[in-house]
């Protein structure tokens, strides 16, 4: 019988562990590595086509001005025509092309939609995680702030925030921000209230660690999931809440080509005009759905279990 | 690979006492990754009357193993094989006959009683559905039923109990009305999945007096599968070690304990503090970690763990057959199994020098397990099989803390709110 | 248990009053005088003498704080006080238009149950077939449109294009109004009323149902892989009887409580859906409040609703409490 002599052996050092370190949330299971969450969501079609419905539509944005052949302020002669070859996407009733304004209007629901989602998960991702971390007092006054806010309907609330702000994009920002954080702040305060009592918290307590950064080098990585998945979802809806306040004119102003605003603007003209509603609309429609694709994709991939 | 056969019935017994009969079963799952061989070529039989004791580590396929006799996992490929049931294959048969056998001649007995129980329904319901289904009594009758049985596992105001939800018991109880609602028809044959792995140490002993005494009550074989060799010694008559899908040794409990004939099996009792330790003898750990069932090393799976391979040798060649060792039915699937006659416990405890065994014994282990151009997946074993049978437990969705808000689900999308109304 | 319901009564209060009380800074920091807006509209030249009867009347220009404590001692009396706009009372104007939302949303909730629970549980089952990859698409779909565009499209469906092609009148339906406000057992349309009803109603559902049909095969899901499943099915039941038996009730716990939410939703803050349809409800009212800046009857109307809201939440998890016995009898497990 022979024992193995460790010395003999001529040993290659294991190779290195590729990507990041699997983490475990407190259910003990292993969490996907970054290229193993892009491999899953590439194979989810809905959700690829979602993505680059998005990216095209940046690009659109980007680059309006290259692709649009009229200006959202150029009028021309004819008057709530239906679509031809010279209006892709026809006039509307003072003559101006309604495909170049949609096309435009996509900057300003991206612009709004992004920054409204980033002010939202500022203030939720910092409100929330103090709650959670600090709990006791901190907790409580946050808590029953948001209970307050989630009180009131919130379209009855923003539209009262948008008329005191006034009627322009930068006021819809602000007021999607300030009432958009108040779910992030939920997410990230339960995720925080479970993540605190975690073995590894109280080891870097231990350790001496300051709470801050505790919080912010130790547990927010690891709340980061639920904060991407919300956080894209919230883009979506944001552009949605957008559309919502524009249509019922508390948003940005003509000539601003917002595509909830053009929708409000045909309402009259359904009979005569109907392209003048379908266009925009279904540019929210669509831009809402890829964004619903693509955070449904998200979310199945940054969650093994769910397969 | 060629397969042993399958070992014969212990001498003295007619073929009639073989209840269960597994042969040559091999069955595992499909993922993304390659296809997960969970059972790599199983065979045992199970005589009435006795208890088995499948052993292995975590992803050593045991569960997977009793799982596929009832067939619970619906994803389960199995490329074949066959389960015996009274002589016929229960792979074979129709839905509608398997399910006259579940419960009502087989009975299963899973690992965490509180996951494995309805949360909404109370327990004496739970226990009494058995009754409903497989004998036709009624909603009072079945509830007295139960009532009998909660009494009969040992459990206090039985007819209280009864009423009450699952999650109102203790964790040694809850675990007892599982053991009750499992024998409530009689089962010829009873699986117990790691019936004591959830509880704590003085609960597990009361849990398994508890199946020791209703298996006499009621005559049945048990099948019982554990990671714990503390709780074999007392319960098992027979004892099949599991690893990397196969079994790796057979025998009689005796035989495993006192004449080990397997470089696992040995290492598997080396690691175990004894009570009458000092104090300061090291634990005897098996260095690495089991193999990706995906992708399993050539020859002996466990030879990169093992501290007498013959490496060169064909132990990295040549994948040992399971074969008679020693006495009647003592098998090992080991090329140089009756070389460790000569070894005991104690010698090899004594004889390991852990500090500097280890690290080198780990890098060895590393080189030899994984190809040059694999990364080793620390959980893939494990993830292996949990990811692809996908199990889960399901979240206690607690509206009271908020929990109620939380993705997944579908509770947030850009219609949700109430801007879209 | 009682505790707890009183305990969420009483929090109920402290809620209402601070959001209420911020509706009410907010609003007063609303541009534009109501009083030169009632005098005489926007664009027109105010009589100055008309604009202080009106500050007289209404008590305008008194200091916020003056204000904010008349209001207050008014509301808890349910002195709502009256409109603005038409010195028609609050309450009766609440009592109308909520009658009118609560029609519109009982038909909404009715098919966001039958159809959304059905679609979700089907969904569910038969994972990964052709149904069930179909009705993720649809579902996503309804829950993204953006229900004045769905609005649109329907009237453009059934109303404008039957016009135009000249269909006869009975198989065309209206786009906008109440209809003649005629029904039976309060929410069953009678005669000619459905037809004003069915566009409002199948647009507000949409959206709830794709929801609730989402969020059913989600639980419906995560319940098929619970371990108590795999218990029922290793008894000898069959596959129906566990889902049925077994999984049903477990996954209708977060939907319900869903249904519950949407509920007040529907009812309260369906402005989108009450403005395309011009149907006089809570939303439309709400909405033409806040431009015209009739402060008695937003307040009074969004008190309305802050209150049914919290009533409805309480409601809903008292009911969540009740289904589930984990949480009505308490953390059990006792070791």
């Amino acid at each position: 019988m022979t024992i193995v002599d460790p010395g003999a052996a001529a040993a290659a050092p294991p190779a290195a562990t590729g990507g990041d370190a699997p983490t475990t949330d407190d259910l003990g299971e292993a969490r996907p590595l970054r290229a193993d969450v892009w491999r899953r969501f590439r194979r989810n079609k809905l959700a690829m086509v979602g993505l680059v419905f998005i990216l095209l539509l940046l690009l659109a944005a980007i680059f309006a001005p290259l692709i649009t052949p009229y200006d959202i302020t150029d009028r021309t002669q004819s008057f709530r025509a239906p679509p031809s070859s010279e209006h892709w996407f026809g006039t509307d009733a003072i003559g101006r092309d309604v495909y170049s304004r949609v096309i435009f209007g996509a900057r300003v629901s991206l612009r709004i939609g992004i920054l409204a989602t980033v002010l939202s998960l500022l203030i939720g991702v910092s409100l929330g995680a103090i709650a959670g971390f600090f709990s006791g007092w901190s907790d409580t006054v946050i808590s029953r702030i948001i209970d307050v806010f989630l009180a009131i309907p919130y379209i009855v609330l923003a539209v009262a925030i948008a008329t005191v702000f006034g009627k322009s994009e930068n006021s819809v920002i602000l007021v999607l921000g300030l009432t958009g954080w108040l779910a992030m702040a939920r997410i990230v305060r339960s995720s925080f209230l479970s993540l605190k009592n975690l073995e590894y918290v109280e080891a870097a307590h231990a350790l001496g660690f300051s709470r801050a950064r505790i919080m912010f080098r130790h547990i927010l990585p690891n709340a980061l999931q639920p904060i991407i998945v919300y956080g894209t979802i919230a883009v979506g809806s944001a552009i949605l809440a957008e559309a919502a306040l524009s249509y019922l004119s508390v948003g940005p102003q003509d000539p601003t080509p917002a595509w909830g605003l053009m929708v409000s603007q045909g309402k009259g003209l359904l009979s005569n005009a109907p392209h003048l509603l379908f266009f925009p609309g279904a540019a929210i429609f669509l831009t809402v759905l890829a964004f619903v694709f693509v955070g449904d994709g998200l979310r199945d991939a940054l969650d093994p279990k769910l397969k | 690979m060629v397969d042993a056969p399958a070992p014969a019935p212990a001498p003295g017994l007619t073929d009639k006492d073989v209840l269960l009969s597994m042969r040559h079963l091999r069955a595992g799952f499909p993922t993304d990754d390659g296809f997960v061989r969970a059972v790599d070529g199983v065979s045992f039989d199970v005589v009435r009357g006795e208890v088995l004791a499948i052993v292995g580590e975590s992803g050593s396929g045991k569960s997977v193993t009793a799982m596929s006799i009832l067939g619970l996992q619906p994803t389960l490929e199995v490329a074949e094989g066959e389960i015996l049931w009274k002589g016929t294959d229960l792979l074979t048969m129709s839905e509608e006959q398997r399910r006259a056998v579940r419960g009502k001649e087989i009975a299963m007995i899973f690992q965490d009683p509180l996951t494995a129980l309805n949360p909404v329904h109370s327990v004496g319901r739970q226990i009494g559905e058995m009754a409903r289904i497989h004998e036709g009594l009624n909603k009072k009758q079945s509830f007295e039923r139960a009532v009998e049985m909660l009494d009969l596992v040992g459990i206090p105001e039985a007819r209280k109990r009864a009423s009450m939800f699952p999650h109102e018991f203790s964790g040694g109880m809850r675990q007892r009305a599982m053991i009750a609602m499992a024998i409530t028809c009689k089962p010829d044959l009873l699986i117990a999945d790691e019936p004591t792995t959830a509880l704590d140490v003085t609960v597990q002993a009361q849990v398994l007096e508890v199946l020791v005494g209703i298996k006499d009550e009621i005559d049945s074989a048990i099948i019982l599968i554990t990671h714990d060799l503390g709780v074999v010694a007392g319960l098992a008559h027979r004892v099949m070690v599991m690893y990397a899908g196969r079994p790796i040794e057979t025998g009689t409990t005796s035989e495993i304990f006192y004449e080990t004939r397997h470089p696992y099996t040995l290492g598997l009792l080396a690691s175990l503090p004894r009570l009458d330790d000092v104090g300061d003898e090291p634990l005897v750990p098996i260095v690495g970690s089991p193999p990706s069932l995906i992708r399993k090393p050539t020859g002996c799976s466990f030879h990169p763990r093992c501290r007498f391979a013959h490496v060169p040798g064909n132990c990295e060649t040549d994948d040992p057959n399971l074969r008679l060792v020693a006495g009647d039915s003592h098998m090992a699937a080991c090329h140089y199994a009756e070389d460790l006659a000569d070894v005991s416990i104690d010698s090899l405890r004594s004889s390991i020098d852990i500090a500097a065994d280890t690290e080198l014994a780990d890098l060895e282990v590393a080189a030899a397990i994984y190809l040059p151009e694999d990364e080793p997946e620390e959980d893939a074993v494990v993830a292996d099989v949990a990811v692809a049978e996908g199990a889960a437990h399901p979240g206690v969705t607690d509206r009271a803390e908020g929990g109620f808000d939380e993705w997944p689900g579908s509770g947030h999308g850009p219609g949700d709110g109430e801007v879209n109304r | 248990m009682t505790s707890y319901i009183i305990r969420r009564l009483l929090l109920i209060i402290p809620t209402v009053f601070l959001a209420l009380s911020f509706l009410f800074f907010l609003f007063f920091l609303l541009p534009g005088d109501p009083a030169s807006l009632l005098a005489g509209g926007e664009n027109r030249v105010v009589d100055p003498g008309v604009v202080e009867r009106i500050n007289d009347r209404y008590g305008l220009d008194d200091p916020i704080l003056v204000q904010f404590k008349d209001y207050w001692a008014r509301t808890v009396q349910w002195d709502l006080g009256e409109s603005f706009l038409n010195r028609r009372s609050v309450n009766d104007i609440l009592g109308e238009k909520a009658v009118n939302s609560l029609r519109l949303g009982i038909w909404a909730i009715i098919i966001e149950i039958i159809v959304g629970i059905s679609v979700g549980i089907l969904s569910a089952i038969r994972r990964y077939s052709i149904g069930d990859r179909l009705t993720t698409i649809l579902t996503a779909a309804a829950s993204a449109v953006p229900v004045f565009v769905l609005g649109f499209v329907l009237q453009y469906l059934f109303a404008v294009q039957p016009n135009k092609q000249g269909w006869p009148d009975w198989a065309r339906l209206r786009t906008s109004g109440l209809g003649p406000d005629t029904w039976t057992l309060f929410f069953i349309p009678t005669g000619e009323q459905w037809r004003y009803l069915i566009l409002p109603a199948v647009t507000l559902a949409c959206v709830s149902t794709a929801l609730a049909a989402r969020m059913t095969r989600g639980s419906m899901l995560e319940v098929l892989r619970a371990d108590y499943m795999r218990t029922a099915k290793a008894k000898g039941l069959s596959e129906r009887s566990v889902v049925v038996k077994h999984g049903l009730r477990n996954a209708m716990l977060p939907v319900v409580t869903l249904i519950g939410i949407d509920f007040g939703t529907v009812i309260g803050a369906a402005i989108l859906t009450e403005t395309t349809f011009s149907w006089p409800g809570l939303g439309s009212e709400i909405a033409n409040a806040v431009s015209a800046r009739d402060l008695p009857v937003l307040l009074g109307l969004t008190l309305a609703v802050v209150i049914a809201y919290a009533l409805i939440n309480l409601v809903v998890d008292v009911s969540y409490a009740f289904f589930d016995p984990r949480i009505r009898l308490g953390k059990g497990g006792q070791s």
